[in-house]
């Protein structure tokens, strides 16, 4: 096949890829914010006008992680970006499926701060302003794994790779958009399900406010560090020069970290995710053991962290010793 | 470039070490968090008992951990050993 059609092949079918999956979460975590503000206004439907802003500013946010699927989705297509060959194509390929992975998370997540606060503005009218601004801020935080996936795919798209050899090249690119991507569905759950917990709590315990808020905010950067890692092994694959090779196994070691390490931020960012979700809605009852319980969380998401860690520590072994 | 049968099981070998640890990070990793979030719900409801309660919290940890070890062990086994 002639090197162009090869890149226009891989930049389509990246491109079908990116939106395809980049809609799924998004499409959820709205769905489920608009369940929830029907639910608010069928429990005060005397403010359903508040009630159906703050939905719509909530879905917003949520949508936002597939309006960067659809913006990759349309660089693939329409961008004539310098180059051409099968090395162009792997890294055209891994910037689709980078974006497309990456935006399942945050979508999902960001949809439950958004249904939290609608029906906890239908429960306590008088707090609206600060749980649409925890809202805000959750739902924003939960957003940057989509944001560390456009990156990587940006990088992908724009970067030129063409002085690499072919073998190793084509697959640490590939693994570079699986890493980022994959690891950023667990990362934006996670962080959504702090969020959401918070604006619960906040309508409960409308003292308790500021004190939720940093738990919220402590709970979810450390559901971020496996994305964080995730993004870290794309740099590498993408930033190492590797020497030619010439068997296969230099290429399935490459393509191997970046699927290890993709899969394995999965879990622990939903799990650090769920931990935060009990400290947040526990320290709005208990304020007076706020600092116990952030302890608790912060010792239980250290374990839950420990296997992205072991899964980094494969990934790197793959890149840098075998 | 000729693929040779030692160079093929190489590199299935990689392949199966990064989904080894990959897929078998996933479910260590949801379940530790669900004891901790409970354990932090258990000391919220009972804050006098937080000593003991971080201690079953982290064997009880430590315990869904260990698949987790497993498919790290098994993935240092495919690079190295086998």
């Amino acid at each position: 096949m002639d090197p162009v059609t090869l890149t226009k092949l891989a930049a389509n079918v990246g491109a079908g890829l990116c939106i395809g999956f980049g809609a799924v979460g998004a499409a959820i975590g709205e769905g489920y914010t608009a369940a929830e503000a029907n639910l608010a206004v069928s429990r005060n439907p005397k403010i359903s006008g508040d009630l159906f802003k703050n939905m719509l500013v909530g879905q917003a946010v949520a949508e936002s992680a597939s309006i960067f699927a659809l913006v990759i989705a349309i660089l693939l297509l329409f961008v004539d970006s310098p180059g051409s060959g099968e090395i162009k194509a792997a890294a055209l390929f891994g910037a689709g499926l980078s974006m497309g992975f990456g935006a399942i998370g945050s979508g999902l997540g960001s949809g439950f701060p958004g249904g939290k606060a609608c029906v906890g503005i239908s429960r306590q009218p008088a707090v609206s302003s600060r749980l649409t601004t925890n809202m805000l801020i959750g739902s924003a935080v939960s957003q940057t794994p989509a944001i560390f996936s456009m990156v990587v795919a940006l990088m992908l798209i724009f970067m030129d790779f063409s002085t690499q050899p072919l073998q190793p090249t084509w697959a640490a690119l590939i693994g570079a958009g699986l890493s980022t991507g994959m690891a950023a569905i667990g990362s934006g759950i996670g962080g959504g399900l702090a969020a959401g917990a918070s604006c619960d709590s906040i309508a409960r315990q409308p003292r308790t406010a500021g004190q939720v808020t940093t738990t919220m905010l402590v709970g979810q950067a450390v559901a971020q560090t496996p994305s964080i890692f995730g993004l870290l092994v794309s740099f590498i694959l993408m930033f190492k020069s590797f020497p030619a090779a010439t068997s296969v196994s230099a290429s399935m070691a490459l393509l191997s970290a970046g699927i290890c390490m993709g899969f394995g931020g999965i879990g622990p960012g939903i799990g650090n995710g769920m931990t935060a979700e009990g400290a947040v809605r526990w320290v709005a009852r208990n304020i007076e053991h706020a600092g116990d319980l952030m302890r608790t969380m912060l010792v239980g998401q250290a374990v839950a962290q420990s296997t992205a860690i072991y899964a980094m520590v494969i990934s790197l072994v793959l890149i840098f010793v075998v | 470039m000729a693929i040779e049968g030692v160079d093929l099981v190489k590199a299935a070998a990689f392949l199966g070490a990064g989904l080894s640890m990959g897929l078998g990070a996933i479910g260590p990793g949801v379940g530790e968090g669900m004891v901790a979030a409970k354990a932090c719900e258990a000391i919220g409801k009972n804050s006098k008992e937080a000593g003991l309660l971080t201690r079953t919290m982290l064997v009880g940890q430590a315990v869904s951990e260990s698949t987790g070890i497993y498919s790290l062990v098994v993935a240092l086994l495919l690079l190295f050993v086998v």
